[in-house]
């Protein structure tokens, strides 16, 4: 097979975007608009706040914490002007997904246990981005507590896909032109971070943190034509991260480009005293090195990802990037990870049995929702907790509990950890035979309107839709989703490549080569935003042309 | 750091009994040996278990009990196990509690180096073996007092295993002889302290402080080799001496919880036959076979903590961090002396009979208040240990009060006794001298025998005259000895003594006695 990608003379992450279209550009070339002065941090913040009002029908944010960012913006303002910049990140609008902790900032994990819950500290990651100067635009939607994999089941309603207005995907919509104008037919944004990846799809900030536990920062990122980088588990602390599974969850970084994602990840990792579970080794943050031969890259292609699901376009795709890393001189290989198709069934036990275990503490006494019946603490607990959690939580918390069970502990729980080592030694024993990264799809299929995605429930669509990504986290491996085309529809479709523990920076390079490969084009909003002139500008580029 | 920081309780007794013949079992099958029968598992719900079978023996029925103990231990440390808030007694209301004592969401337990120190040293001074590797786990039930909703424990791989604790029980029938004893310990381990209820019945409220909540205990599970409650309060006393020597829990004898635990088993034993727990918040006990059958903890590992791990010097990573690694090897060799051994050192020392030995660590404060004693006088051993002992403890118990409270100094106990081994008193007088300081404890034991004219007569013609006097008014005494009776001489000393209002050397009358007599 011959490579089949188009080539563009520039890219999303590249610098040829005027100074007009300041927030089309990536984390690193804003960042250099602001040492250079050419936007003050207020300025930028103050267009991130419209644009985010403009977009709020996206529902991306739960919280807009205007205010704090405004003042975070006028202190890195005068950082900038005496000459004291922070770094990279100094004046930059980012985004946090709202189960991480920031302190007098509400923090809901999108359920109504928590609708009104102020944290009163920071998670490390969040104190990590503000020593840094970074501003905190606001704490984004998710699935309740991200259980769910579409970000439609959170309290405060589901997040909608940029990429369902943007023009590319209306060009192509089969659908009568009339029915638009009401409300159109809105793609899931992908989940459970689908807020974060649609504030970074939309524009509205340069970097996000999601969370991922199964796939939930590369599913939306791939679904809303982003980065989505989920780090080494162990390498970036989870200190302030509300949990859903502990021995899974890794903080995740949503970005524009993999250079981008480089860089969060460079003021994010390392050692944190406050999580036992983070590596002890010093880290050391990188600047990506330019890659210019791959030739002694060996790329595995596992061959049971090549599921009946799996749509046709996904994996054409998929060859065409395998037929990349080949022509460009990799070498590229068929690997087995023979224990993939128990993951599901596998991260269903482990699963359950942590959320049974950690949403314990929501009982209404210390914070959170505290329901008015008080005939007995037990009462209490009962009704609280029933309103508190939506369906999905409440069945996982009953599953999970059922699986720890005495007499079902051994059969399950037990039986389950047994699997997940052995989905582990898969992957240790691809990389032990030579294989530097893997080239997996990251969702079955491109994103699906709404009206299709509810159609399933939340346990057949997370089983479904973590299909590629979930075993990356019971392995603890470092993943990353790279937007690489659209599909027949004008919708992103993401490929996800999955290195060896701690290899973060190998894989960073190889995604950020494979990137710069690729072109995948800027998401053409220019309706929703009319003085977004950037989305002009890049109309006039071709859009991809897959040849399939 | 001496206030009492240390709640020491023995929570969870189990009284598990053999059924010799099998043919008639009273239905508490579930509960027998059951390692961790508490309710809530932890230090403040102080469950008693008793699981018994019945023997049939000629038509007489026999209850054979066995005790076995589960005892939690708080760790003496400035902050708690997990977390960074201090520990202190007394402190107001939830003063004390982090944002991980409260369970707020995303919060991690960081484990505190000195509990781990603690619990290592206990293991070693009990004879444990020291897992290299433990694991914590977590432990689920409701409490209001218990903000995550789980308690973070060590069921799976505890961190110190099979060791024994030797003991002492005095004899009844053979009185104050000690006979020693052993029972098997099975396992330390590690864990978290709940917060406190506190009910308010009157406004239908309860009221949560969580500054316990958190806080690092050691449980210590003995294995049901104890046979009445008398053994197992000894055996608790000793695990407490063993506490305090190491430093690990100061486990304070004054402490009301482990008195009342102990006066729980030293009258328990005969009275409960049936499974029950003891409810500490009731004040009751109650049945639990109804919540023993429900409850189910649903123990799964702690993800947020990697395995523990220790090392000896032969495992030590070259270069390791002393500050990240625990040397067992060091540690051992830094243990303090341990009760058994300073029990042995007296006995060598002094030549102090087993039993006393035994008493004088057993009371809080009496060692050091010898030692004190010891260091200031002339007295030989064997009077010192009389004294403090008999006379002082004595008065000690009759007036109900601690060492610490005594009236009497070391130094004012040490002085008397140089006056008595100086023969500037006899001993009699000294005990009267003993009685005064009690009641004026301002004054020194000379200024008494001075004031209450004290002092032995040195007059040789008067106490000549005093035992002639004696023999007189006493003949058929006379008699007596001369038939040949050789206590008589004792009667004719102590009419002697009181004569002269306990201010005669009885030796010295003594020889004078015998010359007349002679003569």
């Amino acid at each position: 097979m011959t490579f089949l990608f188009s080539f563009f003379s520039l890219d999303h992450c590249g610098s040829r975007l005027g100074t007009k279209t300041m927030l089309g550009r990536s984390l690193r070339e804003v960042s250099a608009a602001l040492k250079q002065g050419q936007i003050t941090p207020t300025e930028l913040c103050q267009k991130c706040l419209s644009l985010i009002k403009k977009t709020k029908f996206l529902n991306a944010y739960i919280t807009v914490s205007e205010e704090v960012a405004l003042k975070q913006a006028e202190e890195s303002e005068r950082r900038y002007k005496k000459g004291h910049s922070l770094g990279n990140l100094d004046g930059i609008p980012v985004a946090i997904k709202d189960n991480f902790s920031t302190s007098g900032i509400k923090t809901t994990c999108a359920s109504n246990m928590l609708k009104d819950y102020i944290p009163p500290y920071n998670a490390t990651v969040v104190q990590k981005l503000l020593d840094q100067g970074a501003i905190l635009m606001g704490k984004t939607n998710l699935d309740e507590f991200a259980m769910g994999s579409g970000s439609t089941d959170g309290a405060f309603g589901p997040v909608k896909n940029p990429w369902s207005y943007s023009k590319q995907h209306k060009a192509k919509r089969k659908e009568k032109p009339h029915a638009e104008s009401e409300d159109p037919d809105w793609l899931i944004a992908g989940g459970s971070s689908g807020g974060s990846a649609a504030a970074v799809s939309a524009f509205t900030c340069f970097a996000a943190l999601g969370s991922d536990t199964g796939g939930s920062t590369r599913n939306p990122a791939a679904h809303c034509g982003v980065v989505g980088f989920k780090p080494s588990y162990g390498l970036v602390s989870r200190h302030g991260l509300i949990p859903l599974v502990n021995s899974m969850d890794v903080p995740g970084i949503l970005t524009r480009c993999v250079d981008d994602a480089a860089i969060v990840l460079g003021v994010l990792a390392g050692h944190d005293p406050k999580d036992s579970t983070t590596v002890q080794d010093p880290f050391k943050p990188f600047t990506l090195p330019t890659l210019t031969d791959v030739s002694k890259l060996r790329v595995g292609i596992p061959k049971e990802y090549l599921v009946p699901e799996l749509s046709r376009e996904v994996q054409s795709l998929w060859s065409k990037a395998a037929d990349l890393f080949e022509s460009e001189g990799a070498k590229v290989i068929e690997v087995s990870l023979p224990h993939t198709s128990y993951s599901i069934v596998c991260y269903h036990v482990l699963c359950t049995a942590e959320v049974a275990s950690n949403m314990a503490r929501f009982d209404g006494l210390e914070y959170g929702h505290r329901c008015n019946i008080d005939l007995s603490t037990e009462a209490m607990y009962a009704a609280t907790r029933r309103e508190g959690f939506n369906d999905v939580v409440r069945g996982r918390i009953l599953s999970g509990n059922y699986f720890l069970l005495k007499e079902n502990y051994e059969n399950y729980f037990v039986k389950a950890q047994k699997v997940r080592r052995l989905i582990a030694n898969d992957f240790v024993n691809v990389f032990n035979s030579g294989v530097d990264v893997l080239l997996t799809p990251t969702t079955l299929g491109e994103a699906v309107p709404y009206k299709e995605f509810i159609k399933e429930d939340n346990r057949t669509r997370s089983a479904q839709d973590d299909i590629f990504t979930q075993a990356a986290n019971m392995a603890g491996l470092p993943a990353v989703s790279v937007p690489v085309a659209l599909s027949n529809q004008g919708l992103p479709v993401g490929l996800q490549l999955i290195g060896p523990a701690f290899s973060d920076q190998q894989l960073l390079t190889v995604a950020r080569w494979f990137e710069k490969q690729i072109h995948f084009p800027v998401i053409q909003l220019q309706e929703i935003m009319d003085d977004f002139s950037s989305v002009s500008e890049n109309e006039k580029l071709p859009s991809i042309s897959l040849k399939q | 750091m001496a206030a009492l920081m240390l709640r020491f309780c023995c929570a969870g007794r189990r009284w598990t009994l053999s059924c010799v013949d099998g043919a008639f079992r009273q239905g508490r099958g579930p509960l027998t040996g059951s390692m961790s029968s508490r309710i809530r598992g932890q230090r403040s719900v102080a469950q008693h278990s008793f699981t018994t079978a019945q023997k049939l023996k000629k038509g007489e029925r026999e209850w054979a009990a066995v005790v076995g103990l589960e005892i939690h231990a708080q760790i003496s440390s400035n902050s708690k196990l997990f977390s960074g808030s201090q520990v202190h007694f007394a402190a107001p209301p939830n003063s004390l509690v982090s944002f991980f004592d409260a369970s707020l969401p995303g919060t991690l337990p960081v484990l505190n180096r000195r509990c781990v120190e603690a619990a290592v040293m206990t293991g070693l001074a009990l004879n444990c073996h020291i897992n290299k590797k433990s694991l914590f786990d977590r432990k689920h039930y409701f409490y209001a007092d218990l903000p995550a909703g789980y308690q973070i424990t060590q069921q799976r791989l505890p961190i110190a295993v099979n060791g024994s604790l030797a003991y002492g029980v005095c004899i009844r029938s053979q009185h104050s002889q000690v006979a020693n004893k052993t029972v098997r310990i099975k396992q330390i381990q590690l864990e978290q302290d709940s917060g406190k209820s506190l009910h308010d019945d009157l406004r239908a409220q309860t009221l949560i402080d969580l500054n316990r909540a958190g806080v690092g205990l050691l449980e210590v599970v003995l294995e049901p080799d104890m046979s009445c409650g008398e053994e197992a309060a000894m055996a608790v006393r000793e695990l407490q001496l063993i506490l305090q020597a190491l430093g690990t829990s100061q486990a304070n004898m004054a402490d009301y919880e482990i008195q009342r635990q102990i006066n729980e088993l030293e009258s328990g034993g005969e009275i409960l036959n049936e499974t029950r727990s003891f409810d500490y918040k009731l004040g009751c006990t109650v049945s639990m076979r109804d919540k023993e059958g429900k409850q189910d903890y649903r123990f799964m590992p702690e993800p947020n903590l990697p395995p523990l791990l220790l090392f000896d010097s032969e495992s030590l990573p070259a270069g390791a961090d002393p500050q990240q690694v625990i040397n067992i090897d060091q540690l051992r060799e830094h243990l303090p002396e341990l009760p058994s051994q300073t029990r042995e050192k007296l006995m060598l020392q002094y030549g102090l009979r087993p039993e006393y030995s035994f008493t004088l660590l057993n009371e809080v404060g009496l060692l050091e208040f010898f030692h004190n004693v010891m260091k200031d006088t002339k007295a030989k051993p064997h009077t010192v240990t009389n004294w403090v002992l008999n006379r002082f403890l004595g008065s000690l118990k009759q007036h109900s009060l601690a060492v610490s409270e005594s009236p009497v100094t070391p130094s004012a106990l040490a002085e008397l006794l140089d006056l008595l081994d100086g023969r500037a008193i006899s001993s009699s007088a000294a005990k009267q001298v003993f009685q005064l300081l009690w009641r004026s404890p301002g004054k020194t034991p000379a200024q008494i025998v001075s004031e209450q004219k004290l002092e032995l007569l040195q007059d040789r013609e008067a106490l000549e005259q005093l035992c002639r006097a004696t023999l007189e008014g006493h003949a058929h005494v006379v008699m007596d000895l001369k038939k040949g009776n050789p206590r008589a001489i004792n009667k004719l000393i102590g009419l002697v003594c009181k004569a002269a209002l306990n201010r005669a050397d009885p030796t010295l009358i003594k020889e004078i006695l015998e010359r007349q007599l002679s003569s």
